[in-house]
């Protein structure tokens, strides 16, 4: 399955990325800037809270009219001439692009950033034909070089990477001999980067919002590769998951200006670039041809149910960039391309519980990706929901954990029970108590005693205490 | 006016001093304090690991609980987002539902029950010391208290309350969390208690035993001077009466 990248197990992803102190630098300073910039922006637009519930009103109305909007944005995309398919799945997807490509005899393939294509594996399946791809965004062109090394960030897949490592690999694969100065690898990157645009028979772009009134496809960038994936091949194909549209231009604005703010901290990225169809015949830019690849891959069995709304995502990593977790295990742990919090989240949705079981507990719940999702997504809340259908219905919790619930349920509403147990902590655990510490706790006391000391539980407890103060007060 | 206690099960056998402060904060400002022995524990643990029959037991043990109290306060922030969860926590069942809602309507984290409720900012307390304030996730985020304590510990005659850097960040509690993903949960209150330490304040005050324990544990094992207080012991200490 692509849209699982690594390692299978998720302890040996995890304890990879905490002894990477250098990719845990590179994120801890990524994380700090961008919660700053995110928050300074977003105050300028006023009432960010009134701005939020707009997105979420936007992002659920059209989730809940999703056929009348994909209808419609096909419509008008024939309407301009362009040719609209509907893949079901990944393969479906994928089967279809490498059909135009056939058709097209096509030899290369410029690419800018596209999620949906990376959860599809397109690029192996292209490759698998004989064609070259080649991504034109900075990050993924790095991640590519350096033999598809999976992202590790939503909206900064390479953020795992700082400028001299960057510099080797360039060096490495590319010759190249400069520093590591960024202005220096870029200039080289968009020197290598513009041959293969001119080269280039077919352009494929992802989709971060479609607009159903005029069927016109969005992009927003900050490199300007968009423009250039979209304006220089013959041939265009634009790839999105089903849920990345809007009503109309008006919502579009809206949603584009919650995605930079809450993405990057900026009032607008650098380049929104916007397609409407092939060109027409007094256009001077533009695909002579053009293909709108609407992919489900799993997406309609979401629909209706109670995690609906981790559809409304647009793909800021604004939830990403506040969660501790992800700073001190960075994106791999996640073994997906979709990582952070909203990849703990989706990520069981479209590929199942069996290979990520572990994902959703990979948060200690704080909710600071909630606090900060521009669409209101409740990203702690269906977390638990996961763990939920994790331990009820899927059956997949450890047994001594189960046993441990259970006699929680009961001890803790049967009072008496529960009493005479918290009476007896504090002899129960006097072998390991050391003054009013324990540093060496037994069985699941283990986990917590291996770093921290636990205080020992009171001789008297509260409720004995305030017997004692009631009773006296009394007598007196 | 009529105060019911909730003081939760890790309040009851491992920080028992919190609660006994709340006992006569609550005093002090005339209120009538209540205890009732029948609670146990706010379900937090089964909800939060996704044993929901079981805590669905546990809620509705709390409800009968405090079924016939005015006011119930507890001294943690966490374990009163819970119990104002319970009734999302019992959809499907109406009645219980609705007794659910009613006892969200009168339960109160102890700060915010003294700011909100008695509006009482000052406590006259006195305390000399330079310390900083742990804003637990629950509390700030899930039950949109963040003021109440701030105002109540800038009162605090002697007291100076320093800042602490990225306050916003979770200490890796998180209940089962810091059991279940022990060694991403040590790094993260790894980086709490550099961050108290370079406050240099001499104490840290918070208003959740979960999280007091987790990074108050962490401080003992590396031998940190710095003192682990609730608020509602700072809020109870006098320097004249002790
Ligand atoms: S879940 Fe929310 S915060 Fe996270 S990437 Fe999606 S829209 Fe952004």
């Amino acid at each position: 399955m692509p849209l699982r990248v690594g390692e299978k197990d998720f302890q040996t992803r995890v304890n990879r990325g905490l002894e990477d102190a250098f990719m845990r630098g590179t994120v801890r300073s990524a994380q700090e800037q961008l919660r700053t910039r995110k928050q300074a922006s977003s105050e300028e637009l006023g009432d960010w809270e009134a701005w939020r519930t707009l997105g979420e009103e936007i992002r659920t109305h059209t989730l809940e009219h999703l056929d009348y909007y994909l209808e419609q944005l096909s419509d008008k995309v024939a309407e301009r001439g362009g040719h609209v398919y509907f893949a079901k799945t990944a393969e479906e997807g994928n089967a279809y692009v490498r059909q135009v490509a056939r058709e097209k005899e096509a030899k290369k393939i410029v690419k800018s950033k596209s999620m949906v294509t990376e959860e599809m594996s397109l690029n192996d399946a292209l490759e698998s034909d004989g064609l070259e791809v080649v991504e034109t965004d900075l990050g993924e062109y790095i991640l590519q070089v350096d033999d598809h090394d999976p992202p590790s960030h939503i909206v900064a897949p390479s953020l795992h990477k700082n400028r001299a490592q960057i510099k080797d690999v360039f060096a490495d694969k590319k010759g190249y001999e400069n520093s590591d100065n960024a202005n220096d690898i870029t200039r080289f990157v968009r020197g290598e980067l513009r041959e293969e645009f001119l080269d280039a028979d077919i352009g494929i772009t992802g989709c971060n919002f479609a607009v159903a009134e005029s069927g016109t496809i969005s992009l927003v960038t900050n490199e300007g590769n968009g423009d250039l994936v979209t304006a220089l091949p013959k041939t265009q194909i634009s790839v999105m998951s089903m849920e990345r549209i809007v009503p109309t231009w008006e919502e579009l604005d809206v949603m584009v200006s919650l995605l930079c703010r809450s993405a990057v901290g900026q009032k607008l990225t650098s380049y929104i670039t916007a397609l409407t169809g092939p060109k027409s015949e007094d256009e001077i830019d533009g695909p002579e041809d053009f293909h709108l690849v609407i992919v489900d891959n799993g997406r309609s069995d979401i629909l209706g149910t109670q995690f609906q709304s981790a559809l409304h995502c647009i793909r800021c990593a604004a939830c990403v960039n506040v969660c501790p977790v992800y700073r001190h295990v960075g994106g791999h742990a996640y073994g997906s391309i979709y990582n952070g919090p909203i990849g703990a989240v989706l990520t069981p949705l479209l590929d199942g519980y069996e290979d990520n079981k572990d994902l959703p507990y990979a948060s200690s719940l704080c909710a600071a990706c909630t606090e900060a999702c521009p669409v209101n997504i409740p990203l702690h809340e269906h977390l638990i929901a996961h763990r939920q259908i994790i331990t009820e219905k899927e059956n997949l919790g450890p047994m001594p954990e189960k046993w441990a619930m259970k006699m929680f349920g009961t001890g803790a509403s049967a009072p008496k029970l529960y009493r005479l147990g918290s009476k007896q902590a504090h002899r129960v655990m006097r072998p390991w108590t050391k003054g009013s510490r324990i540093s060496n706790g037994p069985g699941p006391l283990k986990a917590w005693t291996n770093f921290r000391d636990l205080p020992a539980p009171s001789s008297e407890r509260f409720r004995d205490w305030f017997a004692k103060r009631r009773r006296s007060n009394s007598d007196e | 006016m009529n105060v019911s206690l909730f003081i939760t099960c890790l309040g009851d056998m491992f920080y028992p001093n919190a609660g006994k402060a709340t006992v006569e904060l609550l005093e002090k400002v005339g209120c009538t304090v209540d205890f009732p022995t029948q609670q146990t524990c706010c379900g937090q643990p089964a909800f939060n690991s996704g044993y929901h029959k079981e805590a669905r037991k546990v809620a509705k043990q709390s409800i009968e609980v405090f079924k016939d109290s005015a006011y119930v306060v507890t001294p943690s922030g966490s374990c009163a987002a819970m119990l104002h969860e319970y009734s999302h926590l019992l959809e499907g069942e109406p009645e219980w539902q609705a007794e659910a809602e009613a006892l969200s309507a009168k339960s109160y984290e102890l700060t915010q029950f003294l700011v909100d409720v008695l509006k009482v900012e000052n406590t006259g307390a006195s305390f000399h010391a330079k310390a900083t304030y742990h804003t637990s996730c629950h509390m700030t985020r899930l039950l949109q208290v963040s003021e109440a304590p701030q105002t109540l510990l800038s009162h605090v005659d002697g007291l100076e309350m320093l800042d602490l850097p990225r306050n916003y960040d979770c200490c890796g509690f998180g209940g089962t969390f810091a059991v279940k993903m022990p060694e991403i949960s040590k790094e993260m209150v790894d980086e709490k208690v550099s961050c108290i330490h370079e406050t240099q304040a001499d104490v840290l005050i918070g208003a959740d035993a979960g999280c007091l324990m987790n990074i108050g544990g962490r401080m003992d094992r590396e031998n940190s001077p710095v003192k682990v207080m609730h608020i509602a012991e700072v809020l109870n200490y006098t320097e004249e009466g002790g």
